[in-house]
């Protein structure tokens, strides 16, 4: 059996102090795998975000372990989860978070940058990326002259350039038409069953069901049920 | 190009309106900066310009001498004893003092008279456009520098006036010799000088000491210090640092410019600094993006650090050129500001400094991000 890509298990993380400390996570365990599209699904203030805020070495568990690709995050300073999320981790956001001022070649490119990489080869790459995602036309193209759909598919573009293991997603449908939903979950799938990538998306909407491998619902910060996708 | 420098660039130039009034700020800032100390470069030589054009090895003065203006006197009796010392070829007597000029019509106006042996060369008016220096040795003869013949109601060479009661004719014309003061210069030999000024004959204000070619100037100097009492022998350098330091430092103008220059620079760091930290607020969630794709810390600084070189290069820039009217301006005035490059180079690193030390602000608060707010907005 190979090791999973993510591994949560028994994660705690209190929010806030004092009176104001709210449990928002109680005992979570979760492994994501390579290959597998996992979506995660719970009602507002069910802890969602914060499980992936966490998963995505942004945020560290108050109690439990987190391990990425066989790095433990215990212990480690905002510069060390920085490394981790750099080499490992690539994130879509429901809003986008593209820069305004650079075009979308520049935006993937950002991607590659932060890493260090020679800007020639990381051109190409955020090129190939682009295409990969159905923009070869729209590389010289800034974010305002593109469409929310063609947005998603740019910063989906910059998540998958550096090639990390593993790749989360918060609503990433959310601000998208029906049409535009299902293209972006295609891609997403894609990116899981070709290249082998954990895939975690964070989900309200039941129309994107049917791409899940399996599927985990979060109530109250505890998982309360785990299933396999609708897989079509 | 760097995609973190076509950042910052993009960045900055976002909200242009913002942008201006950050160039506008640092311009304003820098050639405060400049005009200030172009101004105390400026009156630093004007105040030396006397001691600069005199052909001294040493010059002696009365103890307690704080600028070369400045009328003490001692004996000229010291002439001989400084002549008698093994290496010195001439001891020149220099004799300066206000006076009062009286025009043809009856108009009267303060002028500053100096007075040197004209035969030996101590301090001679130099710069002649009209006459010559030998002219000055004929009677009621002087010499005046045309930017001042309005004030003296002349219009060049015959034209005649009076000092204190005396009269004199305009034998020599100069270009350029301006004073600090405002106050024309007044060439002479040195014994009229004497009668026009009040000063007793056997009086000067100076020695000018030419030495002979294989003379020790240390060995000389030491030897005037311990035959002539009650003087000081100082090296042309010697003696316009003193002077410099009286007129800068003792009448507090050379303090007044240096806080104005203070206050340019407190005036940019405050512009540049509100700027970055504003463009930084407005940013932030780009740069949080930047974090939650693993950006390190240091990868935003260089973005914050090279808008604020951009701004640095762009506004300095701009400064030097509107510093380069302005001193074209100023050039033919009383006090012009002089810029060396060396004031070049220590404001360009100025305006760097300044620009860099205004991003900390922007940079403590990009420290403070976190990342997970992208998840939020």
């Amino acid at each position: 059996m190979t090791e999973p890509l993510i591994e949560a298990v028994n994660v705690t993380k209190d929010l806030g102090s004092g009176a104001a400390k709210v449990a928002a996570l109680k005992g979570v365990s979760l492994a994501l795998n390579g290959g597998e599209l996992t979506l995660l699904m719970g009602p507002s203030g069910s802890g969602k975000t914060t499980l992936l805020s966490i998963l995505g070495c942004m945020l560290t568990p108050t109690e439990g372990t987190v391990r990425i690709c066989q790095h433990s995050t215990a212990g480690a300073d905002p510069e060390d989860l920085a490394r981790l999320r750099r080499e490992h981790v690539g994130f879509v956001f429901q809003s986008f978070h593209l820069f305004p001022t650079l075009s979308a070649t520049d935006n993937v490119r950002l991607a590659l940058d932060v890493r260090g990489e020679p800007s020639r080869a990381a051109r190409v790459r955020s090129r190939e990326a682009l295409a990969k995602v159905g923009l070869a036309h729209k590389t010289k193209a800034y974010p305002r002259e593109l469409s929310g759909g063609e947005q998603q598919r740019v910063a989906i573009a910059r998540a998958i350039v550096g090639n990390p293991s593993i790749i989360l997603a918060d609503e990433p449908t959310a601000a998208l038409d029906g049409e535009n939903g299902q293209a972006i979950m295609k891609i997403l799938a894609e990116v899981a069953r070709e290249r082998g990538h954990a895939v975690l998306i964070v989900t309200h909407d039941p129309r994107l069901l049917p791409f899940a491998d399996r599927v985990v619902h979060i109530e109250d910060g505890r998982i309360i049920d785990q299933q396999p996708g609708k897989l079509q | 190009m760097p995609l973190v420098f076509t950042l910052a660039f993009r960045n900055l130039f976002h909200d242009r309106l913002r942008f201006i009034a950050t160039v506008i700020g640092i311009v304003f800032s820098i050639v405060l900066v400049t005009v200030q100390m172009g101004l105390y470069l400026g009156f630093g030589r004007m105040v030396t310009t006397m001691i600069d054009h005199a052909s001294a090895d040493l010059w002696v003065m009365p103890r307690g001498t704080k600028c070369f203006e400045d009328p003490s006197l001692l004996n000229t009796r010291e002439r001989y004893r400084a002549l008698a010392i093994n290496g010195v070829a001439e001891a020149i007597p220099v004799v300066i003092g206000f006076a009062d000029w009286r025009m043809p019509g009856g108009a009267m106006t303060p002028v500053f008279v100096i007075g040197s042996d004209l035969r030996a060369g101590g301090l001679q008016p130099w710069d002649l456009v009209e006459g010559r220096i030998e002219a000055l040795s004929s009677p009621k003869a002087i010499a005046v520098d045309r930017s001042y013949f309005d004030r003296l109601g002349v219009s060049g060479i015959g034209a005649t006036a009076e000092i204190r009661q005396q009269p004199v004719r305009v034998a020599a014309v100069t270009n350029g010799i301006r004073s600090f003061t405002t106050t024309p210069f007044v060439f002479m030999d040195v014994d009229r000088a004497r009668a026009h000024t009040g000063v007793p004959s056997g009086k000067a204000t100076y020695l000018i000491i030419r030495l002979n070619s294989d003379a020790n100037l240390d060995h000389v100097r030491r030897q005037l210090m311990s035959d002539i009492t009650d003087v000081e022998v100082l090296s042309p350098a010697e003696f316009r640092e003193r002077s410099r330091t009286f007129w800068l430092f003792g009448t507090g103008a050379g303090a007044a410019l240096f806080a104005g220059a203070l206050l340019g620079v407190i005036v940019g760091t405050v512009v540049v600094a509100q700027t970055l930290y504003a463009s930084t607020k407005e940013h932030l969630n780009e740069f949080a993006t930047l974090r939650a794709m693993g950006s390190s810390r240091r990868y935003i600084y260089n973005v914050i650090v090279w808008q604020a070189l951009l701004s640095a290069v762009i506004g300095f820039s701009i400064a030097a050129l509107v510093s380069d009217v302005v001193v074209r301006l100023t050039a033919a005035t009383a006090l012009p500001i002089v810029i060396t490059p060396g004031l070049i180079g220590g404001l360009f690193l100025l305006t760097i400094v300044m620009c860099i030390g205004s991003s900390i602000a922007a940079i403590v608060q990009v420290t403070r991000i976190d990342p997970a707010m992208v998840f939020t907005r």
